[in-house]
């Protein structure tokens, strides 16, 4: 909402400085956004009178100007501009002087040989509009030398204030007048809109049948009118805040709109057919806008039509045809109320933002449609000349009163800060409440302020009022003593596998949680899809991690990165419910070359390796977990597997990435991968305290025994050890895989595994023989699954 | 006799002393001191000797056997340390060799700033809550007093999905973490000391905004809560942030659906090398929104307005963390540059902590 200083005092006559009006602004609500004054970058140019102008010698096009700016000489000028004359009266600026439509800094320059001390302007050289035909052309009675600015009316700030969308009543100049009235800023200037009678019967009917969209359309006609531009200080109003000045009759409605927040339409009576109706709009009826746009319309919207067709989207936007022109004599006012959800909700529909949209659904003040109209009247008399009909006032606008019951103590229960009663109630008739003062208080409120239904509602009003600055600092009661823990399991699980991952020697990233439809569908495919996406590559929440860390990988590679290694702790977004996930991905070398030897490219036993390390810090049982088969398809099949608690529970997916999928990402080398499901980890049982189980080291040595088997080619290594430790659950405490080797010295379909198994005496050394019966159950075990021992 | 003995011993030292090597030394040591050696043949005359004479001989045989054995064990140290010796000449290695590098990991700056979060709102008796980001209508907006088709919604840019849920409504992506404020308030009864981390959307992008960005969420709901609570808790958690004490809010009245009396925070700040730098008064920047929570958002969630109430307020977690760490474009955070990620990353060992400080 932009306004400037002059119009402001229009409505509060106060001696307050511009500086004081924007901080109290700010500090009530009404935060200024900036503050202009078109003045400040016109300061140099003064008004100026062309003495003399004759034929530049070296150039057809241009003249050789003496100019008198008031300085008590003539001044050489040379002047490009067609309509540079001896006596014009225009604006001049000095060398020195930058010139902001330009954006350069005048100085003496010579001009095809010619010395040129300055320059003539025109209207888009001082930015205050386009036209560059030709130098500004001044009323002769404009005084030489003078400052252009102040003599043109342009000294006058324009302050925007961002307007929050619960405050209808300052989206006009008068509520803003107000408010700053109410802060001790000076006194609100009333509003005066004394009836204007008119002289005849109005010639159109005006009805409204659709009093839900439209409860009140009033309005009237003036005849006998001559729209012509706007008288230049309505211009200059207009311009100020950025509107296009159109005709007196339009800006007058622009004009009203801003001041009080009370947008209007008028219409061209001799473009209408049969009687002006709000109604609903019919199924797929369409309008032409004032902004040259083509609206289809639907039944839940109001719209103003004559029997033929509609000519305003109500309450939004007024249509082309039946605007008034400058050749229009008879005009229809229309000031009329609509409901503030039905405009937002058609306004929405449409996307169709404009000031008439932005007051409406907020809400006009109900009780100012016949003022309204009347302000519009005189104005239109006033700048269009004319004669006014009887006012036609179909339906009525919800005026019914409301009242909140108030008890004063609440401001400072509520807010913090002490107001006294008399002040409380001082700031709420300021500001229009009427208080009637009991044990209780019955306010009763503005009909400008719907937003006002409680009474924490009115702790603000005079809060803001009063001041922010007033509420106190006040310390939050603190329980007793050290800070108690407060992290969830949940929380606790997350960081330790976060800061696990870091420590390893990976890097956290944080990517979309939407991607593309083609990421997703590899990994199974999005079960949520967003309607409005910013673009296709944003659409699809991702079922997995990798997605998004894979994309990361590849533009880390494209950049020349060789070695990746990247995490990322976040939701999957699945049909019944998200999921913390840690995904991870490791491409290309394990590290950089080294001398060493030892960093070959990364395979899904590094993937696998992260993983373990990663479930053992979240608290899974590293003992309990199986590798699987079968992870999901986004991985190389046989270079991939599930970590598991049983069959259901799986914790953890790892492998190989599916060489189809990684040149869908556009990565070349090795790419391996992990999924690891937090939510899936159990929880950790009840803690006992702290307390460790008491410690009692074995007595005696453990005693290892080597083993080298021969077994199927296909035996998984994993089922040979869980055998071979199975053996005697007693004394095999360990068993550890120390070598695998196929070739053909071995034979066809078999691999050897050699495996270290470590035993443990109890309370006495084994006997040989004891040792021996150990060994027997190993072999024995083994040979359930086909291993022999290799001789 | 006796000068036999003495000429003996100096023989066998000498040949001791000439052993060049530890078999020629062995050698020598079987020869004296073997079950056949010169040495050992004296001893055993001693047992054929009437003890007169062996005592006498006795000590200067075993003297001779003494010597010989010390002389033998002090050469086999003299070679074994000149063969170690020269072993260690040979085992040089270029010690400016470089070592392998182990792979430098590092943590976001979201989820440090989490962490560091939470750590301070744990020193206030606050813990950490979460909700879903996929939300419904009423949790998102309803609940929070956002009337149907009021601007207000429209001012959030929210990400809508292409399915309903249970209300009719679209499912919508949180376009703030205030869901939780409701979703905290129905599963618990008061006194609620929560802050609530996480991921927000809106449709909105450039260089300090990103669709997906994130937030925390204060909320306290207990007896007698005030607008000044609010201003001193976030007094004091700012100051703690930044690790500061000179940190100074002003509140300005603003409008959120939620809240009544709403408050929009500004904190100052001044320029450091270009940089701003929180802290003193000397310009403002808009930091966050808070507010009383509005008595209609106790009454959906079913808690008696004239009981309880409380403070709200939120905050952007990307935005603190570029406030305090010096970042300047907020979609580098999602970019998951290794090069920014190294530069801007925090070493799993910097865990927040109160008695070292929360800042990295």
């Amino acid at each position: 909402m932009k306004f400037t200083l002059s119009w402001l005092k229009e409505h509060l006559d106060t001696g307050a400085t511009l500086d004081e009006i924007v901080a109290t602004l700010t500090a009530i609500g009404l935060e200024v956004e900036g503050v202009e004054n078109a003045a400040d970058k016109l300061a140099p140019f003064v008004v100026a009178e062309v003495l003399t102008a004759a034929p530049h010698p070296q150039a057809d096009k241009l003249q050789v100007l003496t100019v008198d700016a008031g300085t008590g000489e003539a001044i050489q000028v040379v002047c490009g501009a067609p309509n540079a004359r001896a006596g014009l009266k225009g604006v001049f600026g000095a060398p020195g002087a930058y010139v902001p439509g330009s954006d350069l800094t005048l100085k003496v320059a010579a001009i095809r040989g010619v010395e040129s001390r300055g320059m003539m302007c025109s209207v888009r050289e001082l930015e205050l509009g386009e036209e560059h035909e030709g130098i500004i052309e001044l009323d002769a009675d404009a005084p030489v030398g003078a400052g252009y600015a102040a003599w043109a009316g342009l000294d006058d700030p324009v302050i925007d204030v961002a307007v929050t969308p619960n405050r209808q009543d300052a989206m006009g100049v008068h509520g803003i007048a107000r408010d700053l009235a109410a802060a001790g800023l000076g006194t609100l200037r009333p509003v005066e809109a004394p009836p204007i009678a008119g002289t005849y019967p109005c010639p159109i009917e005006i009805r409204t049948d659709d009093p839900e969209g439209c409860p009140a359309f009033y309005g009237r006609v003036i005849r006998g009118a001559s729209n012509g531009p706007s008288p230049a200080w309505l211009q200059r109003r207009l311009k100020a805040i950025g509107q296009r000045p159109i005709s007196a009759l339009v800006d007058m409605t622009n004009f009203i709109t801003m001041s009080y927040g009370r947008p209007l339409h008028v219409y061209d009576l001799a473009r209408l057919h049969g009687a002006i109706v709000a109604r609903r709009a019919r199924d797929g009826e369409q309008v032409q806008a004032l902004n040259g746009k083509t609206y289809t319309l639907d039944p839940s919207m109001t719209v103003i039509a004559d029997g033929r067709e509609v000519h305003d989207i109500g309450g939004i936007m007024g249509g082309e045809h039946s605007g008034v022109t400058e050749a229009t004599t008879d005009i229809v006012i229309e000031c009329a109320y609509f409901d503030p959800e039905h405009i937002a909700l058609t306004g929405q529909k449409l996307a169709l933002v404009s000031d008439a949209r932005s007051r409406f659904e907020r809400g006009v003040d109900p009780a100012f449609v016949e003022p309204g109209l009347e302000l519009a009247t005189a104005m239109a008399i006033e700048l269009a000349g004319g004669e006014p009909s009887q006012v036609v006032r179909a339906g009525t606008p919800p005026l019914a009163q409301r009242h909140v019951d108030y008890d004063p103590a609440r401001c400072e229960g509520l807010a913090g800060i002490a107001v006294p009663e008399d002040r409380q109630q001082d700031i709420l008739q300021r500001l229009g409440f009427t208080v009637t003062r009991g044990e209780v208080w019955r306010v009763a409120v503005p009909t400008w302020r719907r937003d006002i239904d409680g009474s924490a509602d009115l702790v603000e009003e005079i809060a803001r009022i009063e001041g922010y600055d007033k509420v106190p600092s006040t310390p939050l009661p603190r329980a007793p003593g050290v800070a108690r823990p407060t992290a969830t399991p949940e929380q606790m699980l997350e960081r330790s596998a976060r800061r696990t991952a870091a420590a390893r020697g990976l890097n956290e990233a944080v990517t979309w949680s939407f991607i593309s439809d083609a990421e997703a569908a590899p990994f199974g495919g999005a079960a949520w899809r967003l309607a409005n996406p910013m673009s296709e590559e944003m659409k699809a929440m991702r079922p997995s991690l990798l997605p998004g860390l894979l994309a990361a990988a590849a533009r880390n590679a494209a950049r020349g990165a060789d070695s990746i290694r990247l995490f990322e702790i976040g939701r999957r977004y699945l049909d019944e419910c998200e999921r913390p996930t840690l995904g991870l991905v490791l491409a290309g070398p394990r590290g950089p070359r080294h001398w060493g030897g030892g960093h070959g490219a990364v395979d899904a036993y590094d993937a696998k390796a992260e993983a373990l390390a990663i479930l053992a810090a979240a608290g899974a049982p590293p003992g309990s977990l199986q590798v699987l088969g079968d992870a999901s398809g986004s991985y190389h099949p046989g270079q991939s597997g599930r970590l598991c608690l049983g069959p259901k529970t799986v914790l953890a997916e790892f492998g190989t990435l599916h060489p189809r999928i990684a040149r869908a990402f556009d990565l070349d080398g090795p790419v391996v991968a992990a999924e690891i499901f937090l939510d899936a980890i159990p929880a950790k049982r009840e803690a006992t305290g702290h307390m460790r189980a008491a410690y009692a080291p074995a007595a005696l040595q453990p005693v290892k025994r080597d083993f080298a088997f021969l077994v199927p080619a296909d035996l998984p290594a994993d089922r040979l050890l869980r055998a071979v430790t199975g053996a005697d659950k007693a004394a095999i405490v360990a068993a550890n895989l120390f070598d695998v080797f196929t070739g053909e010295s071995i034979g066809e379909g078999l691999k050897s595994l050699a495996v270290e198994v470590t035993v443990q005496p109890a309370d006495r050394s084994f006997t040989d023989e004891e040792l021996k019966a150990i060994s027997d159950r190993v072999v024995a075990a083994a040979a359930k699954l086909g291993a022999t021992l290799r001789s | 006799m006796g000068s036999d003995l003495e000429r003996l011993k100096s023989d066998w030292l000498g040949r001791i002393g000439a052993a060049a090597d530890l078999p020629a030394l062995e050698a020598a040591r079987v020869a004296a001191l073997g079950k056949q050696g010169a040495v050992t043949g004296l001893l055993k005359t001693l047992g054929a000797m009437p003890p007169e004479q062996r005592q006498v001989e006795g000590p200067r045989i075993h003297g001779l056997r003494e010597a010989v054995a010390e002389a033998i064990a002090a050469r086999k140290a003299a070679l074994e340390e000149a063969a170690l010796e020269q072993r260690l000449a040979t085992e040089g290695l270029d010690m400016t060799l470089p070592v392998a590098p182990a792979p430098e990991g590092s943590v976001h700056p979201v989820s440090q700033v989490m962490d560091e979060l939470a750590e301070i709102f744990a020193d206030l008796g606050f813990s950490v809550a979460t909700g879903p980001e996929i939300e419904d209508d009423w949790h998102n907006f309803g609940a929070l007093n956002f009337p149907e088709n009021h601007p207000a919604r429209a001012e959030h840019d929210t990400f809508y999905f292409d399915r309903a849920g249970a209300d009719g409504h679209p499912m919508l992506l949180r376009t703030h973490t205030s869901p939780v404020q409701i979703r905290t308030m129905q599963a618990q009864k008061p006194p609620i000391y929560v802050i609530a981390p996480g991921r927000t959307y809106r449709s909105d992008s450039d260089a300090t905004h990103t669709p997906m960005f994130h937030q925390v969420e204060g909320l306290v709901i207990d007896r007698g809560i005030t607008l000044g609570h609010l201003k001193w808790t976030l007094e004091t958690f700012l100051n703690a942030f930044f690790e500061r004490d000179d940190i100074v809010l002003r509140l300005r009245p603003s409008y959120f659906p939620f809240t009544e009396p709403s408050a929009e925070v500004d904190v100052g700040f001044h320029m450091e090398k270009g940089r701003r730098v929180l802290g003193g008064s000397d310009h403002w920047m808009e930091l966050l929104g808070s507010g009383m929570v509005h008595p209609r958002v106790l009454a959906n969630c079913g808690l008696d307005p004239e009981e309880w109430q409380g403070f709200a307020f939120g905050v952007g977690i990307d935005r603190l963390a570029m406030l305090k760490y010096g970042m300047d474009d907020l979609r580098a955070f999602f970019d998951g540059d290794l090069r920014w990620l190294k530069h801007y990353g925090f070493r799993a060992l910097d865990v927040p902590t109160l008695s070292g400080g929360v800042g990295a």
